[in-house]
């Protein structure tokens, strides 16, 4: 295995929400810190740092995963998806809509995370159960929302991709 | 469950009322939010981390910084001698010699205290620094208990006070003596309720510059008010008022009250910059965040009811200690004064005794945390009404319904000055009951307990208060006290509405939301008042102390929103209204009273060909002055300030209307309790809420389903753990557990208004009721399925798995249970053995030689002889993902050669500090072997205890295994002892090829 010093710079290219981005990394630099700081993509967010929060949740190569649990110099080359990429052109997509009709967030600061997960899995599951959604769920902290409106939201999200028609309001 | 708008809307539904989708989410959603961290810097902008104490209680000798300042990329290092030199130890709220710097100055009195800041490049260079910053501190004896804490002979954090409890203050209302004299009964109580904290996911954020040219300070921080601790911020930068601009960003990732505590490293990150000669940038990390920022108030509370035989209470007394950690940080201490006139919570109860203590121990300095004061009080209040009818044989909702305030009774005076604005609490707990199916719950309960299963229904019915008066804090003063120090009250919101030129409307409220929906609530209210398209209205909730206006009640907390806020901003849109209606009177010449809004055009009453757009009619303030009417000065901005007059300052008699609204709460639940795991399951959770006019029930639910999950995370699961040493055990996720969606059930949510008369829109505040009843309404349904009354939180599996009492089957044969850890926390017992080549003698030898000795202490690197059997030693030891390097004395005593020896040792490092001792007996066996058999105890403290305490039991016993299984290497070979860690050591050492030593 090729060993490099930590503050060793490194040149960095991958593929971010489908556009190729280059930067510089100390090896030992976080990806989250890559990607808000070298990239500029400030949506990612950081709520512990050590993997149980979950609000960093990116997805590499399509799978849901701690960027502060990874190195930039590990996302060489790979694909990252991001919430910035989840829109549907300028408008929201059907998850970030949904989230927005069921009052699934109130600071919105670990709903990024909680988004990549939510489309991975809503990707591999068309036809969940709201205890699939939530043990997939059980992987992020929310402190505002006691996760009701997410719950809803993903349901809803996975019953109208199979064809249902969408609640028109919360309440 | 729509409410009826207050305000007068023509020819299209009331926004007021309506769940309308929050205007927040479109940026959040797409990650366009603006948070602290995600600002725009200046050039040039430095990192900054933070050295803290690993020690709870020590005296800080020496800070050397010349390595860490030597680092590629340090820029400066900020220590307590800059602090003393530039700063003022913060303001404290009551009368005691003791000093609050913002970093140590001469002790440090927690873990986690900080102790330098370091300046770098970036922050992976300036967390290198930390490690080459150099302290040298002189331990001193730790308290943590606050009841210890209060003796007279407990160590003394503050020596200028003499004593620990800091205030100590005594309230008599009514007649209590004679009340509790007449009862028939007197019932009491001793309850503890611990230490938690909302914890928001976004931590601290600060940014900082210092203008050397006019000696000024210009600080970014995700500060949640009040803003009364503005003034606490810049006298402590030896500033005035206008010398510390403080901005807020326009996204913070939840508060919770926890935000408050930031304005203490506002200075810190001022002073830092001011060091630097650069801006400084800090995020707090997570442990800096668990184990140092905010804590809510622990307390240990006595309460004793007199009670007549019929279950009527007539007089209630409580003797309160509140633990507020190492120092009093403003604005405690609060917790006891924010729920000071609503001692008599829901109830109407006549006489009143109340003694609130003060005292600090080694623990962080607590502060706002979501339900304020409310979670201590109603855990005594609400546990002491099932108590009485456990006592009396009574259903404990017929005790709580029997002290009701009548629903006649508003505005109703507590006895301790809370003037309850109103409410109708037998209508609420009867349609409580109806609608949340508590019937149907009953018969659940009794069907599991006829199957032998523990089920319990716990109640609690709560008043919650909302909008703070500012002077409730001065009730920790003496009326002498008072007097001089001059009054304070009320609670001044503010808020601006403008039209711009092109007729758009923008209002500015002082609010400094966390993720309340504030923008969203706002625009309702002036779309209402102006008639015009929600989405056409633009709020803007950043606050800039230099531009804006605000006053010290301004921020988020004591749910001020929707009665206080959400008020002035419907009285600036009014005057907006009043004068486009003039101005519109003027040009139809019309008047006044027969302009209509709505639909976005002005209008004449009664005659539509009398109409014009908002926006050319508001425009004419800007374009057209000539056409303006006498006395309408032009442009078009309007800022109302407002304070109810309910609000005053605490009488001589400590009177004091301690909040503005008082909403109402009732809960109840049904709880299963696992009788193999202890685990405590919600069965139905159901919360009736009554806060007055609802503005967006949407928004009013978020607030309620969120206190709800905090709620039960404070029942069930979450518990700052601090060791006897003061080491702090909760420092990750992984160790302080936070509800995940599989904990948290959906609660049956019910409303009904009971319109305020105080606030202008007749809402009341709804954020922190479930924090405040859902902790005591589950340990009420915990007590009622086991029978139990001493009941503390957090009900975690292993405590109620305790308090059911199961005996436990034998262990198998040859399992040798491991001791639990006695005394502290991180404090680690066991015993093991190993067998090694060689006759007693030859082992205890082997042992008193440090060429071996340094060989078989795992991660020795230097090992120098200082005395007899005394060593210094240079040792790194690793747990998990961290490593610390530890300057140990090792020390050979009880010396009974060759029989037994002890063998211990104390390390230092900026970890923090460990320390262990291990007896050690030699017995001589079978062909020329010997048996060492050994019990050890260690303690660690620190990072090590904040962070690792899940793994510590296994890492000491590897550690302190490998001590002697190298020894039986180095005696020649290795051991055929009955040891399963020898076991697994070996095992690794093939897997790993680890042969060496």
């Amino acid at each position: 295995m090729t060993r490099i010093a930590a503050n060793t710079p490194c040149r960095v290219r991958l593929i971010l929400n489908g556009k190729e981005r280059v930067g510089q990394a100390e090896s030992r630099m976080l990806l989250s810190d890559f990607i808000r700081h070298e990239l500029g993509a400030t949506g990612t967010h950081l709520g512990c740092e050590h993997g149980v929060c979950g609000a960093c949740t990116v997805r590499v190569d399509g799978v849901a995963s701690r960027a502060c649990l990874m190195l930039a110099v590990q996302a060489e080359g790979r694909r990252i998806d991001t919430v910035e990429g989840l829109c549907d052109g300028d408008a929201l997509g059907d998850l970030q809509a949904a989230f927005k009709r069921h009052h699934a967030l109130q600071c919105g600061f670990c709903t990024a995370g909680i988004l990549n997960s939510c489309a991975e899995f809503l990707d591999k599951t068309p036809e969940p159960s709201e205890l699939d959604v939530r043990d997939m769920l059980s992987g992020h902290l929310c402190r505002c929302t006691g996760y009701t409106g997410i719950v809803a939201a993903v349901l809803e999200v996975a019953a109208q991709r199979r064809g249902a028609p969408p609640e028109t309001s919360h309440v | 469950m729509q409410a009826q708008s207050t305000v007068e809307a023509l020819g299209r539904f009331a926004e007021c009322g309506y769940a309308r989708e929050r205007v927040e989410d479109n940026a959040l959603l797409r990650g366009a939010g603006r948070f602290g961290d995600d600002l725009a810097t200046t050039a040039g902008t430095l990192q900054a981390a933070v050295l803290r104490s690993p020690h709870a209680h020590a005296r800080l000798r020496k800070l050397d910084i010349t390595s860490a300042l030597a680092i590629d990329g340090v820029h400066a290092v900020l220590t307590g001698e800059d602090v003393r030199e530039w700063a003022a130890p913060f303001a404290v709220g009551v009368r005691q010699p003791m000093q609050h710097w913002c970093l140590a100055v001469d002790k440090v009195r927690y873990v986690g205290e900080p102790v330098a800041v370091v300046v770098a490049r970036d922050r992976y260079v300036a967390e290198d620094a930390l490690d080459a910053v150099e302290a040298d501190y002189e331990l001193l004896d730790p308290v943590v208990d606050p009841e210890v804490a209060a003796q007279a002979d407990a160590p003394v954090l503050h020596e200028g006070v003499g004593a620990n409890v800091v205030n100590d203050r005594h309230f008599s209302y009514g007649s209590p003596d004679k009340a509790f004299a007449e009862a028939a009964h007197r019932i009491a109580l001793k309850v503890r309720y611990p230490r938690s904290s909302c914890t928001p996911i976004e931590c601290y954020v600060v940014i900082a510059d210092y203008d050397v040219a006019a000696g000024t300070y210009d600080v970014t921080a995700n500060f949640q008010g009040p803003f009364a601790l503005h003034s606490v911020m810049a006298r402590a930068l030896k500033v005035g008022a206008s010398g510390l601009r403080l901005r807020t960003p326009p996204d913070s990732g939840g508060s919770f009250g926890i935000k408050q505590g930031v304005f203490a490293y506002v200075v810190l990150m001022a002073l830092a910059a001011r060091k630097a000669g650069a801006p400084v940038k800090w995020v707090e990390d997570r442990l800096e965040h668990l184990q140092a920022s905010s804590s809510a108030t622990n307390r240990v509370t006595e309460i004793e009811a007199a009670v007549s035989a019929e279950g009527r209470i007539s007089a209630l007394r409580y003797d309160q200690l509140d633990d507020c950690g190492a120092y009093l940080r403003a604005p405690e201490p609060a917790t006891f004064y924010r729920m000071h006139g609503t001692l008599t919570g829901a109830y109407d109860i006549q006489h009143l005794e109340a003694r609130n203590r003060v005292v600090l121990t080694n623990k962080t300095p607590t502060g706002l945390n979501r339900g304020f004061g409310g979670p201590q009080v109603y855990y005594a209040l609400e546990r002491l009404m099932q108590r009485i009818a456990v006592a009396l044989d009574l259903d404990p909702l017929e005790v709580i319904r029997r002290n009701l305030v009548p629903a006649d009774a508003f505005p109703y005076r507590a006895p301790a000055g809370s003037l309850l604005d109103s409410g109708n609490y037998q209508s609420a707990i009867e349609k409580g009951a109806a609608e949340g199916g508590l019937d149907e719950l009953k018969q659940r309960r009794d069907a599991a307990r006829r199957e032998g299963r523990l089920y319990g229904i716990g109640y609690c019915a709560v008043v919650e208060p909302s909008i703070s008066n500012m002077g409730y804090i001065t009730t920790a003063m003496t009326p002498a006290e008072r007097e001089k120090a001059g009054p304070k009250n009320g609670a001044v919101a503010t808020a601006t509405v403008g039209v711009d030129p092109l007729g758009g409307v923008t209002v500015h409220v002082s609010s400094t939301p966390q993720g309340q929906g504030h923008r969203t609530v706002a625009a309702q209210v002036v779309a209402d008042v102006l008639g015009l398209e929600f989405e056409t209205i633009t709020v803007n909730v950043e606050l800039d102390t230099q531009k804006d206006p605000w006053s010290n009640a301004s921020g988020n907390y004591s749910s001020r929103f929707a009665g206080a806020v959400a008020g002035t901003v419907h009285e600036a849109a009014s005057r907006i209204r009043k004068r486009v209606a003039a101005i519109a009177a003027h040009q139809f010449e019309v008047d006044a009273s027969c302009i209509r809004f709505g639909d976005g055009r002005v209008t004449v009453a009664d005659d539509d060909r009398l109409s014009t757009s908002f926006r050319r009619m508001a425009g004419t303030a800007h374009w057209a002055p000539a056409l303006l009417p006498e006395g309408e000065p032009g442009g078009l901005r309007e800022t109302a300030f407002w304070s109810p007059p309910q609000l005053a300052a605490p009488d001589v008699n400590d009177h004091i209307n301690s909040s503005l609204c008082y909403g109402f709460v009732f809960d109840y639940c049904g709880v299963e309790i696992d009788k193999v795991t202890g685990r405590v399951r919600l069965d139905r959770y159901v919360t009736l809420h009554d806060a007055g006019r609802i503005l967006n029930p949407a928004v009013l639910d978020g607030q309620v389903r969120g206190g709800f999950a905090q709620g039960l995370g404070a029942a069930l699961m979450e518990k700052f753990e601090y060791g006897a040493d003061g080491s702090f055990q909760a420092g990750t996720l992984a160790d302080y557990l936070i509800p995940t969606t599989m904990e948290v059930p959906e609660p049956v949510i019910l409303h009904m208004e009971t319109p305020s008369p105080f606030t202008p829109l007749g809402a009341k505040g709804a954020g922190e009721g479930n924090n405040m009843s859902t902790p005591v309404c589950i340990a009420n349904a915990v007590a009622d399925a086991l029978g139990e009354s001493d009941i503390e939180l957090p009900l975690t599996p292993s405590r109620v798995r305790a308090m059911i009492g199961i005996d436990e089957p034998d262990a198998p044969e040859g399992l040798e249970p491991i001791k639990p850890a006695a005394g502290s926390g991180s404090a680690l017992q066991a015993s093991d053995s190993v067998d090694m080549p060689g006759d007693p003698a030859t082992v205890f030898d082997a042992m008193l030689d440090p060429k071996i000795l340094a060989k078989i202490i795992p991660g020795c690197h230097d090992l120098q002889a200082v005395g007899d059997n005394a060593y210094k030693a240079d040792v790194t030891v690793g747990v998990g993902m961290i490593r610390a390097r530890y300057k140990a004395d090792v020390n050979l005593s009880e010396l009974e050669p060759p029989h037994a020896l002890k063998l211990s040792g104390v390390g230092r490092s900026a970890m923090g500090t460990a320390e262990g001792s291990a007896r050690v007996r030699l017995t001589a066996i079978e062909g020329n072997r010997t048996r060492l058999d050994y019990d050890y105890e260690a303690a660690i403290g620190g990072k090590f205890a904040a962070v690792g305490a899940r793994m510590l039991q296994g890492a000491a016993r590897v550690i302190i295994g490998q001590i002697f299984s190298r020894l039986a290497v180095e005696l020649g070979g290795g051991s055929n002892a009955g040891s399963w860690m020898k076991r697994i050591v070996d095992l690794f050492r093939r897997l790993f090829g680890r042969s060496k030593k």
